[in-house]
């Protein structure tokens, strides 16, 4: 088992936005995550990356238990966070941004005298080319358009190399082509790593969920199953029509 | 960027020492030139911690008179030492029977030299754990700077800090065995701040081009993200005040002998504010832009001085202004675009006008 979760809450001012009694990922698996605006789903990952503590609650992520650590010390172990903003470093190139993400040493020694190898440039040239950045590959990052910036971002966790990668929303503010794009690019990642991918599109849901769909409502873990089932389920659809969200209907 | 470097030198290395040497410039002038090139210096140093990484740091005059008060006690150690009395006169006044123990290392240059540096390193080292452990950011991080700078410049002006109090260090004589009222000694001291702030230019400009001043900027532009990317920011940012606090303080040690007096009045509240804004007039961000910045700002000071004295404050708040309001990457942006404007002007009177074919 790779990561798991017990009995884990969190609250905000009295309000439980997190009250998950079990959540589990094998392996080489792309989970995705569904759930209304407000189900907690961006607050699961904000705790699993270190970004928010937790209440109470257990999480063992290849055998270490997470609460407690810092955010440096859980990247250090292997996870790598793609935020729902796209967040890039906007005045460094795309190239720079690669390269700062990239996986090698990275206490302040090592960085002073960093000289990229041969290899190195061709991997960061690989990686640009594979998110279809080679053309930008010199410009300041905070000249790319939205879905650039998404890609870069992507770019940027998969060069860290971590074993589990949390991705919210990548798809939010893509066109359709640029979605499906996104859509191939982890699935074919989903081959090497294990990842978590919150999303609201139901189309782009249908496109990379092939294997367990996780449906948190209420900071609850609602079912989990595959997804021709959990749409057809009475209490998620109900959840998502409550809130005026036709999406599930139409497909 | 050539034409810029080619100015700076021929102005700098040639015109104003060739010159001096031929009587149309006063050894005045060199010295003050002199001076400016250590405000230079420590521009350059609070270009690294806030033009490129972020941190408003508002006491690094704090930091450049460490390095001045370090060598200034050099300097009147040894020129008591020549008048044949065993303490420095302001010692004998406050009624002191023995050089304080701390004193004591800094009769020696070399001790004093390395102690100007390793000071204030080490005590940029203390404050900046604390801060950056604590995770203080943005204008807290400037507060408590201030703050600081404030502190210490009270405990600066009293006379238990045995440092001179309000009046001092000054009455220095020579510097290493030079007579530092002679104007030989006075060109040299001018050519050492040169060629220290080309020599730290060029250092900084390697570091801000390496790795690691690509981090700075990242930390910068978006701290969290460095934090997930797995770098110890906290590690960085000591870094890099601790090289921006050494960097000022080197300034601070080539600047007290060429105005010969080092006082509390240099590391006051308004002191280290009047630094950032060399750097913010100058182009934030950009070595250059620093540089620059303290050069023209300290230069247009003293020719307000001299013409409207009652002006200089109004004078430095409107510059700020405008900076503010029209061009933002000062001095330096406004340069580029005056040039990128003449190089367009003349482009489009090259080409010929475009015919429309039917």
């Amino acid at each position: 088992m790779l990561l798991e979760v017990k009995q884990l809450t969190v609250s905000f001012g009295g309000v439980k936005a997190l009250d998950l009694e079990h959540f589990r990922l094998a392996g080489k698996e792309l989970r995705v995550v569904i759930g209304p605006n407000g189900a907690g789903k961006s607050t699961f990952m904000d705790i699993l990356c270190g970004r928010t503590k937790p209440a109470t609650g257990e999480i063992l992520f290849k055998g270490h238990n997470l609460r407690g650590r810092s955010e440096v010390e859980i990247a250090e172990l292997g996870i790598g966070r793609k935020f729902q903003k796209p967040s890039v470093f906007p005045s460094l190139t795309v190239a720079e941004n690669m390269l700062l993400a990239a996986r090698m040493k990275k206490d302040v020694w090592s960085s002073l005298f960093f000289r990229p190898s041969a290899a190195f440039t061709e991997k960061i040239g690989a990686m640009a080319e594979r998110v279809g950045l080679s053309t930008v590959l010199h410009k300041p990052a905070g000249s790319l358009s939205h879905g650039q910036k998404q890609w870069l971002e992507i770019a940027i966790v998969i060069l860290q190399d971590p074993t589990l990668l949390l991705i919210d929303e990548p798809a939010a503010g893509l066109s359709d082509r640029e979605t499906e794009k996104t859509g191939e690019l982890l699935l074919e990642l989903s081959r090497e790593h294990a990842i978590i991918v919150i999303e609201h599109d139901m189309h782009f849901v249908r496109q990379i969920a092939r294997g367990l769909v996780s449906v948190l409502v209420n900071g609850k873990l609602l079912m989990e199953d595959r997804f021709e089932v959990v749409r057809n389920d009475q209490r998620v659809i109900d959840c998502y029509l409550g809130r005026a969200n036709a999406q599930l209907e139409k497909l | 960027m050539k034409l810029t470097n080619s100015i700076f030198l021929v102005l700098f290395v040639l015109v104003l020492p060739v010159g001096h040497l031929l009587g149309w410039i006063s050894v005045n002038t060199i010295s003050v030139w002199g001076r400016y090139f250590c405000f230079a210096i420590a521009a350059l140093g609070i270009d690294l911690i806030w033009g490129y990484t972020g941190i408003m740091s508002m006491c690094q005059a704090f930091f450049f008179c460490l390095g001045g008060y370090a060598i200034g006690m050099h300097l009147l150690l040894t020129a008591t030492a020549l008048q044949g009395h065993a303490l420095p006169d302001f010692m004998t006044w406050n009624s002191f029977t023995a050089l304080p123990a701390f004193w004591v290392p800094f009769r020696g240059a070399v001790p004093a030299i390395l102690l100007a540096l390793i000071v204030p390193g080490l005590v940029a080292l203390l404050i900046g754990f604390f801060i950056f452990r604590s995770r203080i950011k943005g204008v807290y991080m400037a507060i408590i700077t201030q703050a600081l700078a404030l502190a210490m410049y009270l405990l600066f002006l009293r006379n238990e800090t045995r440092l001179g109090g309000t009046n001092g260090l000054t009455d220095f004589r020579t510097w290493f065995g030079f007579d530092l009222s002679s104007s030989s000694t006075k060109l040299a001291l001018y050519f050492v701040s040169l060629g220290m702030l080309i020599v730290l230019y060029l250092l900084c400009r390697k570091l801000v081009q390496s790795k690691f001043g690509k981090i700075l900027q990242a930390i910068r532009d978006s701290e969290f993200r460095v934090g997930y990317t797995a770098y110890r920011v906290l590690n960085y940012k000591l870094t890099v005040f601790v090289i921006a606090a050494v960097v000022c303080a080197l300034a601070g040690m080539l600047y007290v002998p060429q105005t010969g007096i080092i006082t509390p009045g240099r590391m006051d509240v308004t002191a280290s504010v009047e630094m950032l804004m060399w750097v913010a007039l100058g182009g934030r961000g950009r070595l250059r832009g620093a540089i620059i910045g303290a050069l023209l700002v300290n230069c247009l000071y003293s020719l307000c001085t001299s013409w409207l004295p009652q002006g200089w404050l109004f004078v430095l708040g409107g510059l700020y202004v405008l900076t503010v309001l029209y061009f933002d990457r000062g001095f330096l942006g406004l340069f580029e675009q005056a040039r990128k404007r003449l190089a367009g002007a003349r482009k489009t009177a090259a080409t010929p006008p475009v015919v429309l074919k039917n």
